[in-house]
């Protein structure tokens, strides 16, 4: 007979802690290259986020990295070539760490992390530097796709499934409740709250400046994000046309745009975590990914939000902040609707979201985490948090946190169970 | 802004673009200013009039915006930051009110930088050359990237001071020693440059960054800087006494190097020496009078002339054949197992990277060529220079043997055999029974015919001459001999050898000793005649000594031993008779052995001292000659001598003559080689009724 772990009773599974996340500024990919990054090249833009990860964290010897895992949604060009392991080797990182790509679409960068952190619970690794990248400018969505005509041929899909904005107004038919004007308000409060964000000083601190290239202009400096507009006002949003369908709901005010940015977190095992002296910003409880009709990818959130809940014996009721990603206004309407969630619930996106900040595809995830992190700093009277979010061609991703500087108060609530 | 006299006409333009940052810890706006010639890094950034009146209008710019910026930095395009004065236009310049407009242009740009009331910043992004460096040291701080590989003021090895501020601001910047080593010492050893973390040791650069976020993090610790959490220590001004013993080191350097036949480096050590004293403004402006002056001498225009020979000509060989021709060299054969074929296989197998194998008539000769080999590369790995892997790889390619028709597989084969035709005849037809018929045979004679090498031949088309010179692994030259038959694919396949061996090749035609040593041995001819005649040694010996030649006639003539010199004295008196005396002195130095005739130096002794064995071998006869009637007839031989090369077309232009002395013989930038010489000397027009090259080509206007 070959061993089984059950001959090995004692092998444990290790908490995975979060320590830090910095992301690049997010740039508008623009048409023709007008966007900030147009002349700056996606590896540099991972490799910017995972040396200033490097940097805060001197206490981190770096050949104790034991795994570099970025995701792209379009692995060619400057995302090719196993941006993972290139991305280490740009960034400096000794030649010993290993890295690899890896790609869930708009869930990347949160793949990255659950797979990451999946393989240090299992013992593999102890510290991995996790992140994504998309650089939508060079990297246009569907990018060299080739989809398999059956697809459409034996109706797998419905034609609009491959259209982001498509399934988005797909999802306005489905919930007729949630009303073009609906989406809009939600999408101005997601300004204000960035600007707000910005100006108390929230956002910036996770953001690495980065150099960015001009032949035309000269060499710049990228330290804010691009795409916010805080001067939005709802008859702005009102005034916007409708892409994707005549007399359609999804505008580019309530949807996210084409952005350019990237990611980057440490993961750790908490006992390697506390034994080099890493930050510990938010414990791993458990994550699920769900999948759904392409056509509505938009509610992806809701099973795979179900299905971590339910691995981890937690209720809804339990997560006191939520970092959603605003792919579309609609979408997170959906989400919160499903759980009786008010649209402008304060414990929803508290710095805003993509739909402000931009949503550089595979990049997101972790920025979601990042600010999750903050937040769990701020609201120590909260003890679980969630980041989600829908993934094309019909998923959902969702990541349970839970908060380190959590105080109890008198009488505990639930335990989550692993 | 100061108006500039002249314009240079097909003038790359610098252009200083410029962007409004925020930069945490800087207050205000940071003012980036990006040096751009909108070229890739193959054609860095230069600075002529345009370029300069684009920084000016950028200052002007930055001057004018308000609320006013907090700080200024400049940095370059991808890789090169800055390469100095566009030496194309200074070519140019016809008049030294025009030089001195430019001089003076650059430093009042300059200058504008240095009084800005506000810190500036120069981030050192790439190649950081002459005036991109004095432009740096106008700022109040410098960043360098660990990848900017080339950081030099080249200016003495041209001909010119760094005289944009570089005499000035450097010796106070990072100590007159220092100083000196960098702008004299390096310049007048090859052009030697600094790397990234030399010019951070040095103090040049105040912090080393990564290259992999340098900018950002140029910028991020320039907000440091300007928020005060991080200072530079400068160090107080040197005293008289270490600016003097520095100064009197470089005269040293430059006596050893040029011998006083440049006056750039004396003309920058002055300044240098000035800098302690004079206020800025009056140092800049000696340092625009010397510009002015150096810009007007002939020995510049020799210097830029030799420069772009090196840079340009000898990339682009004269009479090369299309490369498309070339055949792929994948098996090298080596005919001989002495010093120099094992030199060769050493050379071909690194830079090849192919089978290499060697041959010679006994199995102990080749035994001790191969080890030889394998010796050298197990050094190269100790060292550091070679990897493990590379090293075993190498190791592996360098084979012996016996069997000639081992070499069947080579696709190129070089023989370094004994210098006699027959010999070589012979091993050229015995190789051919069982080589194809593509296989190029290559020879390394110094003075033998190629075309007679190759005349009874099945394939003589497939002969060529690959004429090293020693020591192979360090003088960059190549004579790629055309024989009578040579075909276009066998010499586009020896050019495409050189280039892969990373040497620089000359097309000469099937003459006698070629160009190099033909030259070299008519200008010996006429030293030791003078010996002969009665002159004292050290009368002859010194009589070139005003030109600045890297070493003296014997001198030489120990380094390439006398029995080689007497060989190629024989052969070219053979071919060309009374022209080329065969010096009986020197025979009898030959016969009794000798090496040279100066004993071997002494460590750190500069002077040489004569053998007293080889001094008594020497019979001198009753008429001395002065030292200046020496040089007068020395020189005279080397203009007849390459006027007839030049009729006989051993050349097709009088350039790749000097790009030979140059590279091959390692003759002097200030002369140009040295048509540029006997031209300004009045030689060639003396001896052959004609200059070799216009006025103005490597000369000042005549103005």
């Amino acid at each position: 007979m070959t061993s089984t772990l059950s001959d090995r009773p004692d092998r444990p599974i290790r908490d995975v802690v979060f320590c830090d996340g910095v992301r690049t500024p997010f740039g508008r990919a623009g048409r023709a290259g007008t966007g900030m990054y147009a002349e700056t090249r996606a590896d540099d833009l991972i490799v910017a986020a995972i040396r200033e990860l490097l940097r805060r964290h001197p206490e981190l010897p770096p050949a104790r990295v034991d795994e570099v895992a970025v995701a792209a949604s379009t692995q060619i060009g400057d995302q090719g070539l196993t941006i993972g392991r290139t991305a280490a080797i740009l960034a400096g990182l000794p030649k010993s760490v290993p890295g690899y790509a890896i790609d869930r679409m708009c869930a990347g960068g949160m793949t990255a992390v659950t797979t990451a952190a999946g393989s240090i619970a299992f013992g593999a690794y102890d510290v991995v530097i996790a992140g994504g990248v998309e650089h939508m400018g060079r990297h246009p969505m569907g990018e060299a796709a080739d989809p398999n005509p059956r697809f459409l041929s034996d109706r797998l899909v419905d034609t609009s499934a491959l259209s982001m904005g498509a399934t988005a107004e797909n999802l306005h038919d489905r919930f007729p409740h949630l009303t073009r004007e609906r989406a809009d308000l939600y999408a101005l409060h997601s300004q204000e709250k960035v600007a707000k964000a910005y100006a108390e000083g929230k956002i910036q601190r996770d953001l690495v400046p980065v150099a960015i290239r001009s032949a035309e202009l000269g060499w710049g400096l990228a330290t804010k994000d691009e795409p916010p507009r805080p001067d939005t006002t709802l008859a702005d949003l009102a005034a916007l046309r409708t892409p994707f369908r005549p007399h359609g709901r999804i505008t580019a005010g309530n949807a996210a745009g084409l952005n350019d940015g990237a990611t980057a977190c440490l993961l750790a095992d908490a006992g390697t975590a506390a034994e080099l002296g890493l930050p510990t910003a938010m414990r791993l409880v458990g994550y699920g990914f769900a999948g759904v009709d392409p056509e509505v990818m938009g509610v992806g959130p809701i099973p795979s939000t179900e299905r971590a809940l339910a691995r981890t014996g937690l209720a809804i009721e339990d997560i006191g902040l939520f970092e959603l990603n605003e792919a579309f206004a609609v979408q997170v309407l959906a989400f919160l609707d499903h759980y009786g969630l008010a649209d402008d619930d304060p414990r929803v996106n508290q710095y805003g979201g993509a739909i402000a900040l931009g949503h550089p595809l595979a990049s997101s995830g972790v920025r979601l985490m990042t600010q999750l992190a903050r937040q769990f700093a701020e609201h120590p009277e909260v003890r679980y948090g969630l980041t989600a979010m829908c993934v094309g061609l019909g998923q959902g991703g969702t990541v349970i946190w839970e908060n380190p500087h959590y105080v109890s108060p008198a009488g505990s609530s639930r335990e989550a169970g692993q | 802004m100061t108006a500039v006299a002249t314009e240079f006409p097909r003038e790359v333009v610098t252009r200083s673009l410029v962007r409004y940052l925020d930069v945490p810890g800087s207050a205000g706006e940071f003012a980036l200013i990006t040096l751009d010639n909108g070229h890739d890094h193959t054609r860095p950034s230069t600075f002529g009039p345009a370029g300069l009146a684009s920084l000016a209008t950028a200052l002007d710019q930055i001057e004018a915006r308000s609320p006013a910026v907090s700080a200024v930095g400049i940095t370059g395009k991808p890789f090169v930051f800055a390469a100095g004065a566009d030496l194309g236009g200074v070519a140019l310049l016809q008049t030294r009110p025009q030089a001195l407009a430019i001089a003076r242009a650059g430093h009042a740009v300059f200058a504008r930088l240095r009084a800005l009331s506000v810190p500036t910043f120069a981030f050192l992004n790439g190649v950081t050359l002459g005036g991109g460096l004095e432009l740096a040291l106008h700022c109040d701080y410098r960043t360098i990237s660990r990848s900017a590989g080339a950081v030099a003021f080249p200016e003495c090895f041209l001909g010119l001071v760094p005289g944009w501020g570089g005499t000035q601001l450097l010796p106070a910047l990072i100590g007159p020693a220092a100083a000196v080593t960098v702008i004299v010492e390096n310049a007048l050893n090859q052009n030697k440059m600094l790397s990234a973390s030399d010019a951070a040791n040095l103090g040049i650069a105040d912090e080393l960054l990564d290259s992999a976020d340098f900018l950002a993090e140029s910028l991020r610790w320039a907000g440091r800087v300007i928020e005060g959490s991080v200072s530079v220590a400068r160090a107080p001004l040197a005293d008289e006494a270490s600016y003097a013993a520095a100064v009197a080191r470089g005269r040293m350097v430059a006596d050893a190097r040029v011998h006083g036949a440049a006056p750039a480096p004396y003309r920058a050590l002055e300044l240098i020496e000035q800098s302690r004293t004079l206020e800025f403004a009056a140092g800049t402006a000696a340092e625009d009078d010397a510009l002015a002056d150096l810009i007007m001498t002939d020995e510049l225009r020799s210097g830029l002339y030799a420069f772009d020979l090196v840079n340009r000509r000898a990339k682009r060989p004269a009479g090369a054949p299309d490369k498309a021709l070339a055949r792929p060299v994948t098996t090298v054969g080596i005919v001989g197992a002495g010093l120099m074929a094992s030199q060769l296989a050493l050379l071909f197998v690194r830079r090849l990277r192919v089978p290499v194998m060697l041959t010679d008539l006994d199995s102990e000769r080749l035994d001790r060529g191969v080890s030889w080999v394998h010796a050298e590369i197990a050094k190269l790995r100790e060292r550091g220079r070679l990897g493990q892997d590379e090293a075993n790889r190498l190791t592996a390619l360098v084979t012996g043997t016996l069997e000639r028709a081992d070499f069947a597989a080579a696709d190129f084969v070089i023989e370094a055999v004994f210098e006699q035709l027959a010999v070589k005849q012979q091993v050229f037809g015995e190789l051919e029974k069982y080589l194809a018929p593509t296989a190029v045979l290559a020879t390394n004679t110094s003075s033998l015919s190629v075309s007679a090498m190759a005349r009874d031949l099945q394939y003589p088309e497939r002969v060529v001459g690959f004429h090293f010179f020693n020591p192979v692994a360090v003088l960059p030259l190549l004579e790629i001999v055309r024989g009578e038959r040579t075909d276009e694919a066998t010499l586009a396949t020896a050019f495409a050898v050189a280039g892969t061996l990373k040497k620089s090749s000359v097309l000469v035609s099937d003459a006698p000793a070629f160009v190099v040593n033909r030259l070299l041995t008519r200008f010996m001819g006429e030293i030791t005649a003078a010996v002969d005649e009665g002159t004292p040694i050290e009368v002859a010996d010194g009589a070139m000594a005003p030109l600045g030649l890297p070493m003296s006639p014997f001198a030489l003539l120990g380094l390439v031993g006398p029995a080689i010199g007497l060989h190629v004295a024989e052969t070219l008196h053979e071919a060309f008779g009374e022209r080329f005396p065969v010096s009986s002195n020197l025979r009898r130095l030959v016969a009794a052995g000798r090496p040279s005739i100066y004993l071997p130096a002494e460590r750190g002794d500069r002077t040489a001292r004569l053998d007293p064995a080889a001094e008594e071998l020497f019979e001198l006869g009753d008429r001395a000659s002065t030292s200046e009637q020496v040089r007068d007839r020395a020189l005279a031989a080397l203009a007849d001598e390459i006027a007839r090369m030049l009729d006989e077309h051993v050349v097709d232009d009088v350039r790749d003559i000097d790009l030979g002395l140059i590279l091959g013989a390692g003759w002097p930038f200030h002369l140009g080689g040295i048509s540029p010489y006997l031209d300004r000397a009045g030689v060639s027009e003396r001896v052959t009724g004609r200059r070799f090259l216009p006025p103005g080509v490597a000369s000042a206007p005549s103005v």
